[in-house]
């Protein structure tokens, strides 16, 4: 349906076109959502959980999970409010990197991330590991301010952005997939940008 | 044996049925259905425009009116100068024109009366916008429950749906309005001239008969990134803090 009087101004130029999935557009800034207040988690404090349900795997403080490899990330990434955001520059420890550490092959098919607010989403485990997604420390070569989801977030970028979990302290491994926080509110379970997935029920 | 209905488009045509200025800056656009639209208090919408070449832009907008309001959805849109999608609405969006929306989306920043309270509101300009679904709601529902709303405005001309919430406040029957306004003195009694900090969250907060159940906080990410602290820092926990951010 095409509106009256709505023109094509801000039409990406094409060969950024192919890098826009449907129904987003090019944004500039780096818009800030969440679901309550940011937490503001000191660096002394935080920690890092790998679980296999209930059960611990292995706890890393900060030092010690800044002495994992660490690996840059410059990808886009897509928010289901709608904007897309070309080459944002991570540093982080991938997922692989972190599994290798703890000395374990993936245990399950389905992962939750945590927060510390209490948020969580889950992620096939599929999505997290070979080199798909990282726990990221610094954005832009500076540790990520506690707007973006620092000291620590979850960076799945081939994913809508709220599967990018902020304020990470952990990664639980489930035997089903278990709908986190957005999912049982009304969000898609997968989240697949270029599939246009960002609502319960669209395919 | 009857087939099985085709699957719908999540998208519906709606047809703009009346529009109402508020401010200077925000319209009220009411947007007639084309099927039934059923929703919650604080619940928002995606609006779709379409180019003739193709090239589609959405954006999200908050739903003013109540659940109980009738058929049409109000939403309240700020013109944003520089925007794409706003100063469509306001330059160029006449009654009887068609554009897509979905929804009602959103399953965390909504109220309904059967949730209790009391509810502690703080809105920044257009973040005003899920809060009035909820206090239209309330009203709606004949609801006792206890709520104050601290709305932050520029100036008076620009507090959103001024008449309505004064009205209300009037009826003295638990709800309470606070304004804050930011770049202008404060015309009532309850009323502040300066941004939302710790000192008005605790004293607004003693407006309500008990602690708030629930504090609901929306605007700009600026804003509720402010607004949340001055809650914490006034004792609110934060788990009972939801938030909705404009993003910009
Ligand atoms: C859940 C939710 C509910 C919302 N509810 C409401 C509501 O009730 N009322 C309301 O008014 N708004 C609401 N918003 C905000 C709304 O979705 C839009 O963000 C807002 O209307 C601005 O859209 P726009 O297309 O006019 O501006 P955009 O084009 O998105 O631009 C926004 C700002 O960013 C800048 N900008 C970004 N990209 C460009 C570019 N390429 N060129 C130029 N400038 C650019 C501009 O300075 C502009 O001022 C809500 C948002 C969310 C997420």
């Amino acid at each position: 349906m095409v509106t009256r009087g709505f023109s094509s101004g801000r039409k990406p130029p094409t060969d950024a076109d192919a890098r826009i999935p449907p129904g987003q557009y090019l944004e500039q800034g780096f818009p800030v959502l969440s679901a309550g207040p940011t937490p503001r988690v000191r660096t002394e404090d935080w920690s890092f959980t790998l679980k296999h349900g209930p059960r611990p795997i292995k706890t890393w403080n900060w030092t010690e999970f800044n002495a994992l490899p660490l690996t840059k990330m410059t990808r886009d990434i897509h928010c289901v409010t709608a904007w897309t955001k070309f080459d944002t520059a991570w540093q982080g420890v991938l997922v692989d990197d972190i599994l290798a550490d703890a000395g374990i092959e993936p245990p399950t098919a389905f992962t939750l991330a945590l927060s510390f607010d209490g948020y969580t989403t889950n992620v096939p485990t599929q999505d997290l590991i070979a080199g798909k997604a990282m726990v990221a420390l610094l954005y832009e070569g500076k540790p990520i301010t506690p707007d973006h989801g620092g000291p620590a977030r979850l960076l799945v970028p081939h994913l809508y952005f709220w599967k990018s979990a902020k304020w990470l302290n952990g990664l639980q491994f489930t035997e089903r997939d278990e709908p986190g926080f957005w999912e049982l509110r009304g969000y898609h379970i997968y989240g697949d940008p270029w599939r246009e997935q960002r609502y319960t029920g669209d395919p | 044996m009857s087939d099985a209905p085709a699957a719908q488009s999540p998208w519906q045509t709606v047809t703009i049925a009346r529009i109402e200025k508020r401010t200077p800056r925000v319209t009220s656009f009411f947007l007639q259905p084309s099927r039934p639209f059923a929703y919650r208090a604080g619940q928002h919408v995606d609006v779709r425009l379409t180019a003739p070449d193709g090239y589609q832009a959405r954006r999200s907008y908050s739903i003013a009116s109540a659940p109980e309001a009738g058929e049409t959805i109000e939403l309240a849109i700020e013109r944003l100068d520089d925007g794409e999608i706003s100063p469509f609405f306001h330059d160029i969006a006449a009654v009887g024109d068609e554009v897509e929306l979905r929804g009602p989306l959103g399953g965390h920043f909504v109220w309904s009366d059967s949730d209790g309270g009391p509810l502690l509101l703080v809105g920044g300009g257009s973040g005003v916008v899920p809060l009035m679904a909820m206090i239209r709601h309330r009203a709606a529902r004949r609801s006792a429950v206890p709520v104050a709303l601290v709305f932050s405005a520029r100036v008076w001309d620009e507090v959103i749906f001024r008449d309505e919430l004064i009205d209300v406040h009037d009826r003295r029957d638990g709800f309470d309005l606070v304004l804050a306004l930011t770049r202008e003195a404060a015309r009532r009694p309850s009323d502040y001239s300066r941004r939302v900090d710790a000192a008005m969250m605790e004293q607004s907060m003693l407006r309500l008969p008990a602690p708030p159940r629930f504090a609901f906080v929306c605007g700009s990410n600026a804003f509720v990134s402010a607004a949340a602290q001055a809650l914490i820092d006034a004792g609110v926990p934060a788990n009972l803090i939801r938030t909705e951010r404009y993003g910009v």
